[in-house]
C-alpha cells in the first residue's frame, strides 16, 4: 500500500514538470493557432540556460532559484524575438505553415545547443538545502519532488489569475475565442501575440529549468518533449488550462503505476493509448469546449479545376524525361531518384487528405510502415514471392488506415491530427515490441527484391512507374466527383450533408486510399533498402518529413508534394554531404523558403507563372 | 595463419609487379575508404569516436599509408535512421567509389548496413554497434564487428556478479535490442553459474525517457539484493541520482554495462556511483606502452583526454589500414579473406577479427566505480580479453548462418 501511495507521489511530480509544458503549448495555440513544433526546444533551452546560468555563479539557493527564473525569462525573451522576425510574418498564410517555421527552427535550435554547449550530457547540480529526502510511510521520498509537486498547482492557480482577473488575460481568452473580433475592437494583436508566444516559452523554459536536478541537459530533449506536451494538450482539451493540468496528471500517475504493476514496458506507449481512448470518447478533450470548427487548410484557396490539357502534358513529358534519366547515368542518382519518388508518393498521399480532404494527419508514417512491414514480413516470414509481397504493400496499408481512419475522421482540426498521431505512435510501438515476428527495434533485413529488380535501372524504373501511376490515380480521383465530393465536405460540411453526401464516408474512403497509397510507397522503400526497423518507417520523425515535404510544396498545390519531397531530400542529402552542422543548415534554408515563399515552393511557382489550373 | 600468410606474400608480390608497372601517377591516388555514423544522434559517444579516427587516419599517413598510397576516409552522416545509412552507403560506393565501408552507432543501423554490404559484397567494418545479431544470428560473409558485443560486455561481468552469490536480482535495462539482449545474456549465464539464482523484478524504460523516480520506487519494493542494469547516457544520470536519493543503492551491489565508459561516466562528476561494478575505460590508469603512446598523442592532437569512443574510432581506422596491407588489395573478396584472422594493435593491445564470426577479441576494462578529487573514476580494474568472454566455438557455428 504504502508504495502506491509513493508512486502516486511520484507521478504527481513528473506532471508538474509536463504541466508547465504543456499549458504553454496550449496557451500559444489557443491565441496564435501555431501549432508549435518547437516547444520542446524551447524546453531543451530551458535546461541547458538553467546549467549554465547556475553554473555561472556558484550553487546556492540564490543562483539555483535565480538561475531557474532567469532561463525562463531568457527563453522568453528569445522567444519574442523569433515571433517578432518570423512567425509574424507569416500569421496571415494558409494555416499549419507556421508549422514548417516551427519545424526548421527545431532543427537549428539543437544545432545551436550542440555547438555552444557540446555533445556531452549535463547534469545540473541538485537543489541547494533540498538535496535530501524525507521519510513517507517508510520509504525515503526526496525532498526536491514535494517542491515540484506544489509548483504545479501554485503555477496553474497564478496562470488562472492572470488570465481571469487581469484586462490581459482577458484579451488573450478573447483572442482564443475570435482573434478578428478582437483585432476588429482595436486590440493591437501583433503585440498580443508576441506577449503570449513569449509567455508560451517561458512556461516551456521553466518546466525544463525546473528538471535540472531531475534531468540531464541533452540534445534529444527536444523531441522527447514535445510529443508529450502535445498529448497532454490534446487530452486535456486545447487550450484549456485547468485540462492540461488533469491530463498531466493522469499520464504521470498512469505511467507511475505501470511501472509499479511490472508493465515498464507499456509506458513506452500508454500516453498515446490515453490519448487515443479520450479522443475516441470525448473528441474534445477531458476539459475542452467543443470547439467551433478551425478554419480548414483550404479555407482561402481558390476552387480545384479539372487539369487542363497544358499541364497534363507537362506531367506526362516530366516523366518520360524521368524514365531516359538511366540513359545519362546509373550512378548514384537513381539512387537518390528512387528516394525521391518513394517520398514524392508518400508526400502526396499525405497530401490526399490534408490538402483536398482537409484532415491533417500527424501521424502518416504509420501507413508507409504497414506497407513496409507487410510486405517485408511476406516477403522474410511467409517467403513470398517479391511481386506478391509488394503488390500486398498497399492492402496491409489500406486495411490499417480503413481500422485507424474510421476512429479519425469522427473528429476534425488538430483532434483528428492527434488521433492519427497516438494511432500512429500504437502501431510503431507494437513493430518496435513485438520481437518474434517484427524484429523489434532492429527491424527485418534481408527485405531485397527479386533477382530481376536487382539492377539498379529496373527498380528505378519500377518505382518511377509505380509511383507516378498512383500519383496520377490520386489526380484522377481528386479531379472526379469523389474528389468534388472531398473538397464539398471540407469547405461546408454542413452544405455537404444537405445535398446528399455522406462526408464522413467520403472521408473515410479517401483516407483508406491514403493510407493505401502511402503503403506502396513503404513497400517500395523497403525493397529499395533492404531493411526495414521501426524507427526507419513508423517513427514520428517520419510524418513530420511528410508534413514538412508538404508544406514546402505548398499546400494548394497538387503539384506541391512532388515539388516539396523532391526538395527536402535532395536538400538534406546535400546539405547534409557538405557540411557538420547539416541540421541548421537545413532549418536556415527552410526558413528563408518560409519566408520567401509563404505558399510553398509549388505556390510561388503558380503565383509566379500564373497556372491556375493546377490550384486545389 | 599459413594459408592466410602465403595468400599475403603472394599478393605482396602481385602488387610488386602491378606497382612497378603501374604510372606514378596512379600510385599518388589516395585509397578512399567510407565512414558513416549517427554524429548528430549520438554526438557524446561520436565526437570523441570522430577525434580517435582522424588521429589515427593522420598517423597511418605519415607511416606512408597503405599499398604506397594515402588513406583517404569519406565520413557522412547517416542520420540515426537505417534507411537513410542505406542511401548514405551506396552514396558512398557508387559515387566516392570508396574500396570498403565503415562505422556505424545504433544497432538497426549497423544491421541495416551490414545486410546492404552482404547485397553488394563490399566489406564492412562495424565499429561500435554492439548487438549480437551482427555477427551471429544476422552475420554475413562482408561485416566485421570490432567493439566488444553485448554478449561479451555482459558476460565480463557475470564472473564477479556470481561469486557474490547474492540470490535475489532486479533488473533494468532501455527497453530495445541493446538493453534486451544485454538482459537476457545476463539471466542466462548468471543461471547457469548459480543455479539458485531468482529475478524478482524486471524494469524496462523507454530509451531515453527513463521516469527514474518511478522505477527506482519499483525496483526498492521489490527488495532485491543485487541490481543490474544496462542504462547509459542520460537514463543512466538520472537512475543514479534517483536512486542515491531514495536509498536504493545502500547494501545492495549494482552492475551496470558500459557505466564506465567516461562518455556516461563523467557527467555525473562528485555524484558517480561508488562500487558498482562496471565496464569501462579508466584512460587515467593504463600504463601499457601501446596505451600511453596513445593517450599521449590523443592529447597532444586534441588537447583533450579520450573517450570509449575514442579508442573505437582510432582502432577502427587502425584495422582497416591493416586489412588493406594484409589484403595488398582493394577487391572486396581478397579484404574479406584479410579481415579473417586480421591481427591489430589497439590502443587495448593486440586483439584478432575471429574467422569463425568475424568478431574481433578487442576487449574491455572491468573494475568497481568510484569517486576521486568530485570525478567518477574506475577502481582496481582489470583488462579484461574479448576473446575469453565468447561462447564455444560450436555454440556459436550453430548461431551463425551458413554463408
Amino acid at each position: 500500500m504504502s508504495s502506491i501511495v509513493i508512486q502516486l507521489l511520484n507521478g504527481l511530480a513528473s506532471a508538474s514538470a509536463l504541466f508547465l509544458v504543456a499549458a504553454g503549448l496550449s496557451l500559444i495555440f489557443g491565441v496564435t493557432r501555431i501549432v508549435n513544433f518547437a516547444h520542446g526546444s524551447l524546453y531543451m533551452l530551458g535546461i541547458y540556460c538553467a546549467y549554465s546560468l547556475i553554473g555561472a555563479f556558484g550553487v546556492t539557493a540564490w543562483s539555483f532559484w535565480g538561475g531557474i527564473v532567469a532561463a525562463a525569462l531568457a527563453v522568453g525573451v528569445f522567444a519574442a524575438l523569433v515571433e517578432i522576425a518570423l512567425l509574424r510574418r507569416i500569421y496571415r498564410v494558409p494555416e499549419l505553415f507556421q508549422l514548417l517555421a516551427t519545424f526548421a527552427l527545431t532543427l537549428v535550435v539543437k544545432d545551436l545547443a550542440l555547438w555552444f554547449w557540446g555533445a556531452e550530457d549535463l547534469l545540473g547540480p541538485r537543489a541547494p538545502g533540498l538535496r535530501g529526502s524525507v521519510e513517507i510511510l517508510g520509504s525515503p521520498f526526496p525532498e526536491y519532488d514535494l517542491v515540484l509537486i506544489a509548483i504545479g498547482p501554485l503555477l496553474m492557480g497564478a496562470l488562472w489569475l492572470l488570465l481571469n482577473r487581469t484586462r490581459w488575460g482577458t484579451l488573450v481568452r478573447a483572442a482564443t475565442q475570435d482573434r478578428d473580433m478582437v483585432a476588429a475592437l482595436g486590440i493591437n494583436q501583433a503585440w498580443l501575440f508576441t506577449a503570449v508566444f513569449a509567455l508560451g516559452a517561458a512556461l516551456a523554459a521553466l518546466g525544463g529549468a525546473l528538471e535540472i536536478p531531475r534531468q540531464p541537459a541533452q540534445l534529444s530533449l527536444d523531441i522527447a518533449a514535445i510529443s508529450d506536451a502535445f498529448v497532454v494538450v490534446v487530452v486535456g482539451g486545447m487550450g484549456s488550462i485547468p485540462g492540461a493540468f488533469l491530463a498531466a496528471l493522469l499520464i504521470g500517475e498512469i505511467k507511475a503505476l505501470c511501472v509499479a504493476a511490472g508493465l515498464s514496458k507499456l509506458t513506452l506507449v500508454v500516453e498515446f493509448i490515453v490519448m487515443a481512448i479520450v479522443l475516441v470518447l470525448r473528441p474534445q478533450g477531458l476539459l475542452g469546449k467543443p470547439w467551433e470548427t478551425l478554419r480548414s487548410a483550404g479555407s482561402d484557396v481558390e476552387a480545384l479545376r479539372p487539369y487542363g490539357r497544358a499541364s497534363s502534358a507537362e506531367a506526362i513529358v516530366a516523366v518520360l524525361i524521368l524514365a531516359a534519366l538511366p540513359l545519362a547515368t546509373t550512378g548514384y542518382t537513381l539512387v537518390l531518384a528512387i528516394d525521391i519518388f518513394v517520398f514524392a508518393l508518400f508526400a502526396a498521399s499525405l497530401h490526399f487528405i490534408l490538402g483536398p480532404g482537409g484532415m491533417v494527419s500527424f501521424g502518416h508514417a504509420a501507413y508507409l510502415g504497414l506497407g513496409a512491414y507487410g510486405a517485408g514480413l511476406l516477403l522474410v516470414k511467409a517467403g513470398w514471392p517479391m511481386e506478391a509481397a509488394l503488390f500486398a504493400a498497399p492492402l496491409a496499408a489500406a486495411a490499417g488506415a480503413a481500422l485507424f481512419g474510421w476512429f479519425c475522421v469522427r473528429l476534425s482540426g488538430v483532434y483528428l491530427a492527434m488521433l492519427t498521431l497516438a494511432f500512429a505512435q500504437i502501431a510503431w510501438s507494437v513493430a518496435y515490441q513485438w520481437d518474434s515476428v517484427t524484429g523489434g527495434s532492429n527491424g527485418l533485413v534481408g527485405v531485397w527484391p527479386a533477382g530481376w529488380l536487382f539492377s539498379r535501372t529496373a527498380l528505378y524504373l519500377l518505382t518511377l512507374a509505380l509511383c507516378a501511376g498512383a500519383i496520377w490515380l490520386m489526380r484522377r480521383a481528386l479531379s472526379a466527383p469523389f474528389g468534388y465530393a472531398l473538397r464539398a465536405g471540407r469547405d461546408s460540411p454542413l452544405r455537404a450533408d444537405a445535398i446528399g453526401i455522406d462526408v464522413r464516408h467520403v472521408q473515410w474512403v479517401a483516407f483508406t486510399a491514403a493510407g493505401a497509397a502511402a503503403g506502396l510507397a513503404g513497400g517500395l522503400y523497403a525493397f529499395s533498402k533492404g531493411s526495414i526497423s521501426p524507427d526507419s518507417t513508423m517513427a514520428i520523425s517520419r510524418s513530420v518529413d511528410a508534413l514538412v515535404m508538404v508544406l514546402l510544396g505548398g499546400v494548394q498545390t497538387l503539384s506541391g508534394p512532388v515539388i516539396g519531397a523532391a526538395a527536402f531530400t535532395w536538400l538534406q542529402d546535400e546539405i547534409a554531404r557538405n557540411t557538420d552542422y547539416w541540421r541548421a543548415c537545413l532549418g536556415g534554408t527552410i526558413l528563408a523558403v518560409v519566408l520567401l515563399f509563404p505558399r510553398g515552393i509549388a505556390g510561388a511557382l503558380q503565383a509566379r507563372f500564373g497556372s491556375k489550373e493546377d490550384a486545389a | 595463419m599459413m594459408k592466410a600468410g602465403r595468400e599475403a606474400f603472394v599478393s605482396g608480390v602481385v602488387l610488386a609487379v602491378a606497382s612497378a608497372l603501374a604510372q606514378p601517377a596512379a600510385a599518388q591516388e589516395p585509397i578512399k575508404l567510407g565512414e558513416l555514423n549517427s554524429y548528430k544522434a549520438f554526438a557524446s559517444f561520436l565526437e570523441p569516436y570522430r577525434k580517435g579516427w582522424e588521429l589515427a587516419l593522420e598517423e597511418v599517413n605519415a607511416a606512408g599509408g597503405a599499398l604506397g598510397r594515402r588513406i583517404e576516409i569519406v565520413s557522412r552522416d547517416d542520420n540515426g535512421n537505417p534507411g537513410d545509412a542505406v542511401r548514405v552507403a551506396e552514396e558512398l560506393l557508387t559515387r566516392e567509389k570508396v574500396s570498403f565501408i565503415m562505422g556505424t552507432f545504433p544497432s538497426n543501423v549497423g544491421l541495416a548496413v551490414a545486410d546492404f554490404a552482404k547485397q553488394r559484397k563490399v566489406l564492412f567494418l562495424a565499429s561500435e554497434p554492439l548487438t549480437d545479431k551482427i555477427v551471429w544470428d544476422n552475420g554475413n560473409r562482408y561485416t566485421f564487428r570490432l567493439n566488444a558485443s553485448t554478449y561479451m560486455q555482459t558476460a565480463m561481468l557475470v564472473p564477479d556478479a556470481a561469486r557474490l552469490k547474492k540470490k535475489r536480482w532486479a533488473i533494468v535495462y532501455p527497453n530495445y535490442e541493446y538493453g534486451q539482449s544485454a538482459t537476457r545474456a545476463f539471466k542466462e549465464l548468471l543461471k547457469k553459474a548459480q543455479p539458485d539464482v531468482e529475478f524478482v523484478a524486471e524494469q524496462a524504460t523507454p530509451l531515453g525517457k527513463i521516469d527514474a523516480g518511478a522505477v527506482v520506487q519499483a525496483l526498492a519494493d521489490a527488495k532485491p539484493d543485487a541490481i543490474f542494469s544496462s542504462l547509459f547516457a542520460g537514463d543512466l544520470a538520472r537512475f543514479v541520482r534517483e536512486g542515491n536519493t531514495r536509498g536504493l543503492f545502500k547494501g545492495r551491489e549494482v552492475f551496470n554495462l558500459l557505466a564506465g565508459w567516461p562518455e556516461y561516466l563523467d557527467p555525473m562528476k562528485d555524484e558517480a556511483p561508488e562500487g558498482w561494478y562496471v565496464t569501462g575505460y579508466p584512460w587515467y590508469g593504463i600504463t601499457t606502452t601501446e596505451h600511453r603512446r596513445f593517450l599521449e598523442a590523443y592529447q597532444m592532437r586534441w588537447n583533450d583526454y579520450p573517450r570509449a569512443g575514442s579508442v573505437v574510432g582510432y582502432a577502427t581506422v587502425i584495422a582497416a589500414a591493416a586489412a588493406i596491407r594484409k589484403a595488398g588489395s582493394l577487391d572486396s573478396e581478397k579484404l574479406v579473406e584479410a579481415m579473417k584472422g586480421l591481427k591489430v594493435d589497439t590502443p587495448f593491445g593486440g586483439i584478432v577479427f575471429r574467422a569463425l564470426d568475424h568478431q574481433s577479441t578487442m576487449g574491455s576494462y572491468v573494475g568497481r566505480t568510484g569517486v576521486k578529487d568530485a570525478k567518477g573514476v574506475m577502481r582496481s580494474w582489470k583488462y579484461a580479453d574479448g576473446a575469453e568472454y565468447l561462447p564455444l566455438d560450436a555454440e556459436v557455428r550453430k548461431l551463425r548462418p551458413a554463408e
